[in-house]
This record gives C-alpha cells, sequence and structure tokens, in this order.
C-alpha cells in the first residue's frame, strides 16, 4: 500500500475511534440545531403580560389597556403623589410604574418633559419604547386637537407603514432576506473559522506528538517526511470533513423535526379562525417569514463554498502549522510563533461584522481575495451573492496560496522534526528552508 | 555490502560529513565509533534516507540506493519511541506495513515475535500502560520484523535495562548468524568492544581509522605486559635493565600489578626470565589497547 495512504489512514482513524470525536459529532449539530431553533422557540412560547401601574396627572393615556405584553393600572392622582405612588409601587408585584404630570396649564410639551418609568430593576427598551410610542401618539393628538383639527380626523390620521423588501436579479424576483443572510454569512465565516482553527491545530498537536514521543525518527525512516506531513494533513482533513457532513445531515435533520413540531398545530385553519388563536397564528407567520427567507439562500453554492473554503482553508493553515510544531519541543514553545499565523485568521473573523453590513464593499473585496483570510470572509459574503469572477479568483489564488504554504512548510518540516532541545528562532527556520536536501 | 563513497553533509555552515568513505563488508558487525557530534547520526541518516548527501554516494550491494532500500534497513534510532497512546498491536502492524509488509505478512511475523518474547498479552493494550522495559520490547521487534538484511542500532545500550540488553544482545547475535548485517553506531566504544568484528572511527566529521578490530587491535599492540605478585616488588623497580621500563604499579585485593613495556626486539619470556629468578609470579598477560585508547591516541597523534 502506499505510505503516504498508510499514514491517512492511521491519522483517520485513530481520530474517528476517539470518544470526544463522537461526542463532538452528536453535540455540534444538537449545539447548532438548538441555536436556530431557539429564538424561534422563545418567539412561540407566550409570556405572562407585565403590569404597570399607572398615575396619570394629566389624564394623557389614562383609560388606555394596554396590549398582550403590557398592561395598565391606573391609581387616581389625586390620592397619589410620586412619593406615595412610590411607596405603593414598592410592596405591590406590579412591574413597573409610570408617572406623568400635568404641570401648572397641562401643556403636552412640560408633560413630556416631567414623566418617568420607575422599575424595580432596569425598565426593558421594549417597555420603554411602547410607552413613548404611546404618548408621542396622545400628545400628537392634543396638539392636533388644539389647533382646532376634528376628532375624527386626528383618529384617522394615524398610520402604520411597514415596507415589503424584495431583490431583483436575473432569474425575477425574491423577497429579500437581509436579516438571515447575515445570519448566515455569520455564521458560515465563525463555522470555518472554527473548523480551521480546530483542525488544524490538531496536525501541529499531532507534529508535536510524534517529536515528544520520539517516535518520527522511527517513522521517516520508512516514510519521506513529506508524504509523513501530507499523510497526517489530509488524515486530519479528513476527520473535518467527515464530522462536517454528518453535522450537515443531522442538522437539517433536527431543524427539518424542530420546524414542524413547532408550527404544526399552530397552522391548522382551525385554530386560525379562533380568535385566540389569530394572535398566535400572527406570531408563527413570523417565524415561519424566517423559514421561508432561508430560501432567499442559494444553499448549493453556500455548502459548496463552504467545502472549498474549508478545505483550501485548511490545507494552507495546516501545512504552516505543521511547520510550527515541526520545530517547537512542546506546545508552549508554539506560542510565539502561532501568533503571526493567527492573526489574519482573527483579523478575518474581525471584519466579517462589517462585511455583513456591506458584502462588496472594497474591504469585504479585498479580504474575501487574500488566501489567508479569504475563506472566511468569502464565506461570509456568499450568502449575499458574489461576482463569477471575484469568486474564481479567489479560489485561485487560495489554490496557490496552499501549494506555496505547503511547499514552504515542508522545507521546515524535514528539518524541524529532527531537532530537539532547542527552540528554534524565526531566522533559524528561515535558515532551515535554505538546506539543500534537509 | 554497504560502502560510502566521498560523502558529503552540510548544514548551513556546518559540516558535519567531510568526505567520509568507508566499507561495511556482509554479515559484519560493524561499529561506527566515535564521540558525540563526531557526525555518525548524520551519516546514519543518510543510509536511512532521511537526508540526502551533498555529495558523494553511498551504494548497497554495489548499486545506488533507491527508495525501496528502506524496506531491506531495520533502524533504531538514538532518539526513539513510540505512540503512547495507541495499543501496542495496532501500532506494531503499521509500523511493520510502513516497512513494505503486507497486513498478513506483518501479523504472522508480529505473531512470532510475540510468542517468542512471550508478550502475546499486551496486543491490545496501549503503550502508555507498559513499564518502560516492555516498551524496549516492542521497539526491538518492530526494528527487525521485517526481516532486514542491514540492521542499523544508534546508541543501542543508552535506556535499556540490564536484562534488556543481554535479550537485545543475543537477538543481534543471532540475526547476525542468520546472515543480517549489523551496524552499531555509539559513543560509548567499550559497550560494543565485544560484539565488533570492524570499526570504524569517526572524529570530527571525517574517519580517522577503519578495519577488522582484530587486526587494528594487532597494531596497536605496543608489547606491554602485566604481572601479578603476591609480595613487596619495589626492591625490582629500581633496578630494571634500560630495555624493561615499569609503566605503573596498582595495589589491589593483596596483589601487586606491575605493568612493563618492553623494547620492540624482546620476547615476553625475557621479562617473565627477569621477573621469576626473583619473585613469585601470579598472573601474566598482555595489555592490548581498547579501541578507546587507541581512538585517544589516534587523536592526540592527529
Amino acid at each position: 500500500m502506499n505510505k503516504t495512504s498508510l499514514v491517512f489512514k492511521r491519522e483517520f482513524l485513530t481520530r474517528v475511534k476517539k470518544k470526544s470525536f463522537l461526542i463532538m459529532t452528536i453535540v455540534g449539530p444538537l449545539l447548532l440545531g438548538s441555536l436556530v431553533l431557539a429564538p424561534l422557540i422563545l418567539a412561540t412560547i407566550p409570556e405572562g403580560p407585565k403590569t404597570i401601574v399607572v398615575v396619570d396627572e394629566a389624564a394623557l393615556i389614562l383609560g388606555e389597556k394596554g396590549n398582550d405584553k403590557y398592561q395598565f393600572a391606573y391609581l387616581p392622582a389625586k390620592e397619589f403623589d410620586l412619593e406615595k405612588a412610590k411607596d405603593f409601587f414598592k410592596v405591590s408585584g406590579h412591574d413597573a410604574l409610570l408617572y406623568i404630570r400635568r404641570g401648572e396649564t397641562g401643556d403636552p410639551h412640560w408633560v413630556k418633559d416631567h414623566s418617568a418609568i420607575y422599575g424595580k430593576s432596569d425598565i426593558s427598551l421594549s417597555l420603554q419604547g411602547y410607552i413613548e410610542d404611546l404618548m408621542e401618539t396622545r400628545i400628537n393628538q392634543q396638539l392636533l386637537l388644539r389647533e382646532g383639527i376634528s376628532p375624527e380626523v386626528v383618529a384617522q390620521s394615524r398610520v402604520n407603514v411597514s415596507l415589503a423588501t424584495f431583490s431583483i436579479d436575473e432569474e425575477g424576483e425574491k423577497a429579500s432576506a437581509t436579516g438571515t443572510k447575515m445570519i448566515a454569512g455569520y455564521l458560515g465565516g465563525i463555522l470555518i473559522y472554527f473548523f480551521v482553527f480546530f483542525y488544524t491545530s490538531q496536525v501541529m498537536r499531532g507534529v508535536i506528538e510524534e517529536k515528544t514521543n520520539r517516535i518520527v525518527e522511527v517513522i521517516i525512516s520508512s516514510v519521506r517526511p513529506f508524504q509523513l506531513m501530507m499523510g497526517k494533513i489530509l488524515g486530519v482533513g479528513a476527520v473535518g470533513l467527515v464530522q462536517f457532513l454528518i453535522w450537515v445531515v443531522l442538522s437539517s435533520a433536527i431543524y427539518a423535526v424542530g420546524i414542524g413540531v413547532i408550527f404544526k398545530d399552530k397552522l391548522t385553519p382551525e385554530t386560525v379562525m379562533s380568535q385566540e388563536g389569530m394572535k398566535e397564528a400572527v406570531e408563527a407567520s413570523e417565524g415561519m417569514q424566517f423559514v421561508e427567507s432561508m430560501d432567499a439562500i442559494n444553499f448549493p453554492v453556500v455548502i459548496g463554498g463552504f467545502l472549498f473554503f474549508f478545505i483550501g482553508g485548511y490545507l494552507l493553515y495546516a501545512a504552516l502549522f505543521a511547520a510550527i510544531g515541526s520545530a517547537v519541543d512542546n506546545e508552549t514553545d508554539t506560542q510565539q510563533f502561532m501568533l503571526p499565523v493567527t492573526i489574519p485568521l482573527i483579523l478575518g473573523i474581525v471584519v466579517t461584522s462589517k462585511v455583513v453590513e456591506d458584502p462588496n464593499g472594497a474591504l469585504a473585496f479585498w479580504f474575501s481575495i487574500i488566501p489567508l483570510t479569504s475563506p472566511i470572509v468569502m464565506m461570509t459574503r456568499l450568502p449575499f451573492g458574489v461576482p463569477m469572477w471575484e469568486l474564481g479568483l479567489s479560489i485561485a489564488l487560495l489554490i496557490l496560496g496552499f501549494i506555496a504554504a505547503t511547499w514552504l512548510a515542508a522545507r521546515i518540516y524535514r528539518v524541524g522534526i529532527l531537532m530537539y532541545g532547542k527552540k528554534p528562532t524565526w531566522k533559524e527556520m528561515f535558515k532551515w528552508m535554505t538546506y539543500k536536501n534537509g | 555490502m554497504l560502502q560510502a563513497n566521498q560523502v558529503v553533509k552540510t548544514y548551513g555552515s556546518y559540516t558535519a560529513l567531510n568526505k567520509l568513505s568507508l566499507t561495511v563488508p556482509e554479515g559484519s558487525i560493524y561499529g561506527l565509533l566515535g564521540p558525540n557530534g563526531a557526525g555518525k547520526t548524520s551519516f546514519i541518516r543518510i543510509i536511512n534516507q532521511i537526508t540526502m548527501p551533498d555529495s558523494g554516494e553511498v551504494l548497497l550491494d554495489g548499486k545506488r540506493m533507491t527508495e525501496n532500500d528502506v524496506f531491506n534497513i531495520g533502524y533504531l534510532p538514538e532518539e526513539r519511541g513510540l505512540y503512547k497512546k495507541m495499543e501496542v498491536g495496532e501500532q506494531a502492524m503499521y509500523l511493520a506495513q510502513l516497512k513494505g509488509l503486507t497486513a498478513s505478512q506483518a501479523k504472522k511475523e508480529l505473531r512470532y515475535w510475540f510468542e517468542k518474547f512471550e508478550i502475546e498479552s499486551w496486543w491490545n493494550k496501549k503503550i502508555e500502560e507498559l513499564s518502560k522495559g516492555m516498551a524496549q520490547k516492542i521497539q526491538f521487534i518492530v526494528t527487525i520484523v521485517h526481516k532486514p538484511k542491514l540492521l542499523i542500532f544508534d546508541e543501542p545500550f543508552t535506556g535499556f535495562d540490564p536484562i534488556n540488553t543481554n535479550l537485545i544482545k543475543d537477538e543481534i547475535r543471532q540475526l547476525n548468524n542468520g546472515g543480517a548485517t549489523i551496524i552499531f553506531s555509539t559513543h560509548r566504544m567499550e559497550s560494543v568492544e565485544e560484539l565488533c568484528d570492524h570499526i570504524a572511527l569517526i572524529n570530527k566529521s571525517e574517519k580517522i581509522l577503519e578495519g577488522k578490530l582484530s587486526d587494528i587491535r594487532n597494531a596497536y599492540r605496543s608489547n606491554t605486559f602485566r604481572v601479578g605478585f603476591r609480595e613487596d616488588v619495589s626492591d625490582l623497580l629500581g633496578t630494571l635493565p634500560p630495555d624493561f621500563r615499569l609503566i605503573g604499579t596498582e595495589q589491589a585485593d593483596g596483589l601487586t600489578e606491575a605493568t612493563f613495556t618492553l623494547a620492540d626486539h624482546l620476547q615476553p619470556n625475557s621479562l617473565l626470565k627477569l621477573l621469576a629468578d626473583k619473585h613469585q609470579i601470579y598472573h601474566f598477560e598482555e595489555v592490548i589497547p581498547s579501541v578507546n585508547d587507541i581512538f585517544i591516541q589516534k587523536v592526540q597523534a592527529a
């Protein structure tokens, strides 16, 4: 049997047989699946309404009952001043106290500047927003009424705008789903980062293990150093690939089952017809919008891209990490060499937050072309759609990049694995590359 | 068997081997001797094709070595070890297959050796569960399992306990009797003297001496003899004729040992006659220089 494939087989089997692989393979998709499903599940869990006790001196919102999240209870303004209201609130079971003051003249502008919400802990942004909205509307109405506009007109002037968004390309028009694409972009970038980092450091650890166990010279008396290095890189990479594919299958299954369970009983005609069911159906349909917007992503391209950029990025960094592993005697010595190599990876993750905001900007373009950062950044861009030539250029440069990295790494590796007992410097490693025959 | 011609190896500005030439005869036990840093391991790595020489060549059975020749070599490096977390059997199978055996051949050969050393029960254990001495046995087995014609041991007896050392010495002798050529490389020259029939001395990247051990020893004999007495011989030491030179005396266990060097034209019996006239002699032997002595003599002369 070919020696590289013997090495490959060993590296692959010893890792796949480990318990930690089994655990990661099963727990990974559960985590990933729940990461996507959790917000959906949370959104559909009905929460008991919060009650807000209101003292409304200005009779601004008096009579308003609230909605299903926030409900108002009123105290008579004549009996409760601010201090009394606070005392009452402290011992009551209410969640917040809203105190609206009237002032001397009842001027709405004065009212808005002198009212406040008190809570037992921090007031949530959504409660604050809800009450501000409510007060704005009422003050608006009062101001309009003062100007003599008839109450009917004022009542009719309330409108609520929520735009539908579409993206148009050659294939027609689709409901655009920027939010979903941002999530997919983030997730893709982070997954690549995680996979590349996780498996390349396994390569490094494997190389160091062979050195510290002192088996490396035994092996390279039967295998070329390059064969050993490539066998290890490919073997560990195959473990990563298998794990990823299992993840994809399991995650999709969990996702499909999860969606089915969450939405099944909420979308039957009976529940939609019933009055109670209406509300739930509306909430569920928000979740469904997310599910539908997943269709806006070109999954074959994204998954294909992930495979390529994982393999490419992995090969590039695995070679560099193998070289680092070969040069040192133990893991603690790797720090000074790891840093410069991992900076591009970390940079890639850092810029993803800018990239999802502007997936076709200059920053996104350059970081997705340069091989060291392209796996992460291109992966982040892919769900948004990337021009063919940019994708092609990025792929070509990544292939060139890992060929160069492998060549470089092999020259350091063949010398490094036989060096014991001294911590090399960058200068020495550079010198090794110039040795004629290792 | 193995022939090196003008082998040069440099690392940057450092010369590890300077035009090294030597010949290892078929079926010999060959000692590659010299201090640490002399270039022994560099040379052995070239034989194992771990590194390539900058110039010069190494011939195996008269032919330039090819990649497949590693299947004919068994190599126990100075820096040796095994995967700690891998099972013994699985690991031995892996290393045997890397040496060109098929899976079934490997299994058969390994079974033979495991039975011979009575260690079958270790097959499913991990190396980290074994003692150091046990792991050394495995290490030895994987070195020789593919029945190589040429066996190379770099500092073979460092780290081995005395029982394993003897066991392995016996096995090596048997392999040698079976036709294998053995190369020992060590800086502890006394440890292999009894085993080797040929040696080469290497110092500072260059070979300084090579040949049959018995020939070399003969060449370095200096007509020196050690004599044992049980009585006070100080009277004798002051009155020696000029052709007999006393080199030194030692006291041990009630015995006085005196060492004499004779002028080249004299035979040992002339010393015996001179001494036997005055004192009882309890033992008489020729002082043959050890390889260590020869080495020091040779280096100092250079």
